[in-house]
């Protein structure tokens, strides 16, 4: 990695060499890398040679932070990795305490809390979908997505009282009972969106100039796939079986009926596809749970000061993006001796490289967008 | 055939592109359906909801009187240091020294908005305000005492 580093900086940016390569780069600072994400691309014409990523410029060292914070601190900080998907990572880590210290969730925990990841999922895919149209020219359906998405914000916003970084789930349950108005703003928000959902079909999936500049391009095979540690809707729409909650179910998935989204294909707008019918999956989960949560206490009764046994846990869950894994190392203190965050960022990157390969610059961004990268996840 | 199949291209995309401008034609004529806030002026009118994690605050009642016993629970369950008790020794009347805080210093530019202090706090002595407007010219003033000037604990608080 440092060697190619080396080499990059030899040339300067933009200049021609010898063979009639030049490199560009795109980033940190590019609004189509939603965030600081720098690529250096070799170009022979308008013809991509080679993509490299370069990675570290939001890295906050989260895992090492997470070491002096005790089991109920550390998940808080999760929230800033995927933000996108705050309520998911908290409650993998919550998951991952309530594994070492083999504690039972109430059902009702379990209910509000696969509600609120299915909520934060809908919320996930509307940003990645305006941001997307947005990557592609088409400014209108940013709007649109974030009026949608804007309801749901509302309601976390009631519910937990914040609306990016939640800090919700904690080892036991959640932190506070719904709110009493939680279950109406649900269903006024299932209604609102039922009645808009065919717009993102009318303004973007139909649109000739969008399905033009999706299809057949960054196509991913099913092996590759696998082989690069895709996981969540960028290896689904390779036709690669691996959602999280079908698998290996976690909380109350098992008994849920809802479908694994899986597009043939590998292309762009397979991927695009798999995200819109995922909504509509997770609309699914949610209609069958808003009327049955059933009642009694929404926190499991744990002790002040949580101390994991010795040993070596590791729990995964299916974030908006793939697969995230929480793997925590215990000594047997109030404080983990290791975190490994295993997330769906960093593997869906490694892959633009292989995808980018010989298509044209114009369709990087294209392609980058279906991959739904989160900076701040991949860096951690 | 070729001109066949190209006029039913052209003549798709056409149509594609219709109804993407339709909605949009939809959009503009009917401007109720327009929701967005126009956030600075109506900042006298806005709620926001009553859990909505804005600042630590501590509630003093009319007597200045509070609940916090100055037992650091807050300080301990805190993430980034944001919350210092400093106790002071006070005399009971019947003359014995009882542990009760001297200053709950609060640091808003540490704060995350966790409410792991509040959770944490065993006599609800703080809780979370719903300002949002943090915004001042000199970083001292994003450090506050919580505890009123010459405020005391609250009768039957252990």
């Amino acid at each position: 990695m440092y060697r190619q580093t080396e080499i990059v900086q030899e040339k300067s940016p933009g200049i021609v060499g010898e063979s009639g390569e030049f490199t560009i780069n795109v980033g940190p600072q590019h609004p189509a890398t939603h965030g600081v994400l720098h690529l250096v691309i070799t170009l022979s014409g308008e013809t991509i040679l080679k993509v490299e990523p370069h990675l570290g410029y939001i890295h906050r060292s989260i895992e090492k932070m997470c070491e002096s914070l005790t089991y109920r601190q550390f998940i808080y900080v999760t929230s800033r990795m995927d933000y996108l998907s705050a309520h998911i990572n908290n409650h993998a880590c919550a998951l991952a305490v309530e594994k070492g210290l083999q504690l039972e969730i109430p059902p009702r925990a379990q209910v509000i809390r696969v509600l609120m990841d299915e909520l934060t999922r809908v919320a996930s895919h509307e940003l990645w979908w305006g941001a997307m149209a947005m990557d592609l020219g088409a400014f209108t359906p940013f709007f649109h997505a974030f009026r949608e998405r804007e309801s749901i914000n509302d309601i976390m916003e009631e519910t937990c009282g914040a609306r990016l970084t939640m800090n919700y789930m904690v080892p036991g349950g959640v932190m506070q009972d719904i709110h009493p108005n939680f279950q109406r703003r649900v269903k006024e928000f299932l209604k609102l969106y039922k009645q808009k959902i065919h717009e993102y079909d009318e303004l973007v999936t139909g649109n000739i100039i969008f399905q033009n500049r999706m299809k057949n391009i960054g196509i991913l095979s099913p092996e590759d796939a696998v082989s690069y540690g895709c996981t969540g809707p960028t290896a689904r729409g390779s036709a690669v079986s691996c959602d999280i909650r079908k698998i290996y179910p976690y909380e109350i998935y098992d008994k849920l009926e809802f479908d694994e989204v899986l597009e043939e294909g590998g292309d762009s707008f397979a991927r695009y596809m798999v995200r819109i019918r995922e909504m509509q999956q997770s609309i699914r989960i949610i209609e069958q749970l808003i009327d049955n949560i059933p009642e009694g206490e929404f926190q499991a009764k744990t002790k002040a000061v949580l101390k994991l046994p010795k040993g070596e846990f590791y729990t995964r869950v299916e974030t908006a993006r793939g697969e995230l894994g929480v793997y925590i190392v215990s000594e047997g203190g109030t404080t983990p001796y290791r975190i490994k965050f295993r997330s769906p960022g960093f593997s869906n990157l490694s892959v633009l490289d292989h995808i980018a390969r010989g298509s044209k610059i114009g369709d990087l961004v294209a392609m980058m967008g279906t991959l739904d990268l989160v900076i701040p996840d991949i860096d951690r | 055939m070729f001109i066949t199949n190209y006029i039913k291209e052209v003549w798709g995309a056409v149509k594609s592109l219709a109804t993407g401008m339709k909605r949009t034609i939809y959009y503009f004529t009917h401007h109720k359906e327009i929701i967005t806030q126009e956030y600075p002026d109506n900042r006298d009118t806005l709620v926001l909801p009553e859990r909505f994690k804005g600042e630590v605050v501590m509630p003093h009642n009319q007597d200045n009187e509070h609940r916090c016993t100055g037992c650091t629970a807050c300080e301990l369950a805190c993430p980034n240091g944001t919350i210092k008790v400093i106790t002071k020794f006070d005399l009971t009347p019947e003359g014995k020294k009882k542990k009760a805080i001297d200053k709950l210093v609060y640091h808003l530019e540490l704060c995350t908005m966790c409410n792991l202090c509040v959770e944490a706090c065993p006599s609800d002595a703080i809780k979370m305000a719903q300002t949002y407007e943090h915004s001042v010219f000199d970083r001292n003033q994003l450090t506050k005492i919580l505890n009123n000037p010459g405020s005391k604990i609250m009768e039957g608080v252990e």
